[in-house]
């Protein structure tokens, strides 16, 4: 009889390395605290997922591992260090703009540029300087191939993006993302605005882009989550509920809150 | 379109297959021993049981983790469904035959009883239902998991009969009873791994058929009736 073994699940032990280190962050919006003493890492080329009800501070959490917020008036982090590969990213030393060239992002509404896909995926390395049309054009096919679009727009590389679909979209942003070659992406509800192939499209992606690159998603879709994820942080009210290996928080949650959420009472 | 979870479902298929197989095996060698008085390999049987309590608990893992992580719906569902209970069965098959393997022991040892033909037969019929069975969730063929179960009330009939013959046999000849219960129970395995292997039919018409053919005589009919699933 044929053998067929299961690719193991990823790694949740101490074994594999902490990229990012979140240690006993608060943050304000104003006055209003919006995290309260968050503490967790998030391992290296693992897909880390963070849920829990609207205004839970997840968002808010993932927009500060790239200081998406330091653009927010009033918004700050008041309490405690975020450390990528032992750097905290919040000393005045660290530019924002490299930093954010290791830290891509992803939103939830697909955002490309109102110009052609090709031009979409080189902006950042021409502004960077990059004017080798030979390295760019490399980079354009590896990074569409990267976010599985390669063999769909090949042959209109000079068209706008915008008349792409939904769901192709997003993939260019995926594709954008990784032209810079960060280390990390985030991912805020990536697909909130797909329908359900397209979707599944961007999870197989996300399966794939986790060997090369670390993966934080925020969302609202529970078996998104269960599906793409290695490990799950539940959040409620601005505190960090629980977090363990997705199969422990979806099956086995420690917290009563964490199973009231991923069952559907409440939230 | 290929989703990257595929693997594990094929994975828990070929493991559902493979505990088949093992329990096949492992019935085989036990009414070899029975045959040949043969202590090694009753010992075998016995000590092989236990690699198929690890491939029950591996698939139930598997099904729980699949059913918790990738929300499966429609014809996946009742294949993850379908497996977990088809490995129960599958491993109290391994039970009997551990069971017949004890006996085996017991009766190699003491003079032989010259009635053990119909047993070999029954162990004939239970296996090939079973593994007539386990094809179906290759296949997925209703009408070979209906034949599976016409077939079990030949096997109940075989199980009375010997019932029946060692009966007389002990009222006659007391000095074998020890011995005859030893083949009455042997006969009573056989009969139950029949029944697994019907319980593995039906399972197996509810996952290609996403019918509930337990407890009803539609299991005894040449054909199943069609299905319409009820209006809204």
């Amino acid at each position: 009889m044929r053998a067929i073994s299961v690719a193991p699940a990823a790694p949740v032990d101490a074994a594999v390395r902490a990229i990012i280190e979140i240690d006993d962050i608060d943050f304000h919006y104003g006055p209003a605290r919006a995290l309260h003493d968050i503490t967790l890492n998030i391992k290296e080329r693992q897909v880390t997922a963070f849920i829990g009800p609207s205004g839970c501070g997840k968002s808010t959490l993932l927009r500060c591992l790239n200081r998406m917020n330091d653009l927010i008036d009033g918004a700050r982090v008041t309490a405690g260090q975020i450390r990528i590969d032992g750097v905290n990213i919040y000393d005045p030393r660290v530019d924002a703009i490299e930093l954010r060239k290791r830290v891509g992002m992803v939103f939830q509404k697909s955002n490309p540029f109102p110009k052609s896909i090709y031009d979409n995926i080189t902006y950042g390395l021409r502004i960077q300087g990059e004017k080798n049309k030979g390295r760019l054009d490399e980079v354009v096919e590896r990074s569409l191939r990267g976010a599985a679009l390669w063999d769909e727009v090949k042959d209109r590389l000079h068209e706008s993006a915008l008349g792409m679909s939904g769901g192709q979209q997003q993939r260019l942003c995926i594709a954008r993302a990784i032209a810079v070659e960060p280390e990390i992406i985030l991912m805020d509800e990536p697909c909130s605005a797909l329908d359900p192939i397209a979707t599944a499209k961007v999870e197989e992606l996300i399966h794939e882009l986790k060997k090369q690159f670390t993966i934080v998603i925020v969302t609202h879709n529970m078996q998104q989550a269960a599906r793409c994820s290695d490990r799950t942080a539940f959040f409620y009210l601005g505190k960090l509920i629980e977090f363990a290996d997705t199969r422990t928080i979806f099956m086995n949650p420690a917290n009563p809150q964490t199973e009231a959420y991923v069952s559907g009472r409440f939230g | 379109m290929k989703r990257f979870f595929d693997a594990e479902l094929e994975a828990f298929r070929s493991h559902l297959l493979q505990m088949g197989e093992r329990a096949i095996d492992q019935t085989r060698l036990a009414m070899k021993a029975l045959a040949d008085a043969d202590l090694a390999l009753a010992d075998k049987v016995i000590a092989a049981d236990d690699e198929l309590d690890r491939l029950e608990v591996q698939i139930d893992d598997e099904a729980i983790r699949y059913m918790t992580l990738r929300g499966p719906v429609a014809s996946e569902l009742r294949l993850i469904v379908v497996g977990m209970k088809a490995s129960h069965d599958l491993e109290r098959v391994g039970d009997e035959a551990t069971g017949i393997a004890r006996r085996s022991r017991k009766l190699a040892i003491e003079p032989r009883l010259e009635l053990y033909a119909d047993l070999p037969r029954m162990a004939n019929i239970a296996l090939e239902m079973l593994r007539d069975a386990l094809d179906c969730f290759v296949q997925e063929d209703e009408q070979k998991a209906l034949s599976v179960i016409r077939r079990d009330p030949e096997v109940d009939n075989l199980n009375r009969t010997v019932y029946r013959r060692l009966t007389s046999y002990m009222i006659e000849k007391p000095d074998t009873i020890a011995r005859a219960l030893e083949l009455m129970f042997i006969s009573k395995s056989l009969e139950r791994i029949a029944d697994h292997a019907t319980n593995i039919a039906e399972e197996m018409v509810f996952l290609s058929k996403g019918q509930d053919i337990r407890h009803s005589d539609i299991g005894k009919q040449d054909v199943l009736p069609a299905i319409t699933n009820p209006p809204v």
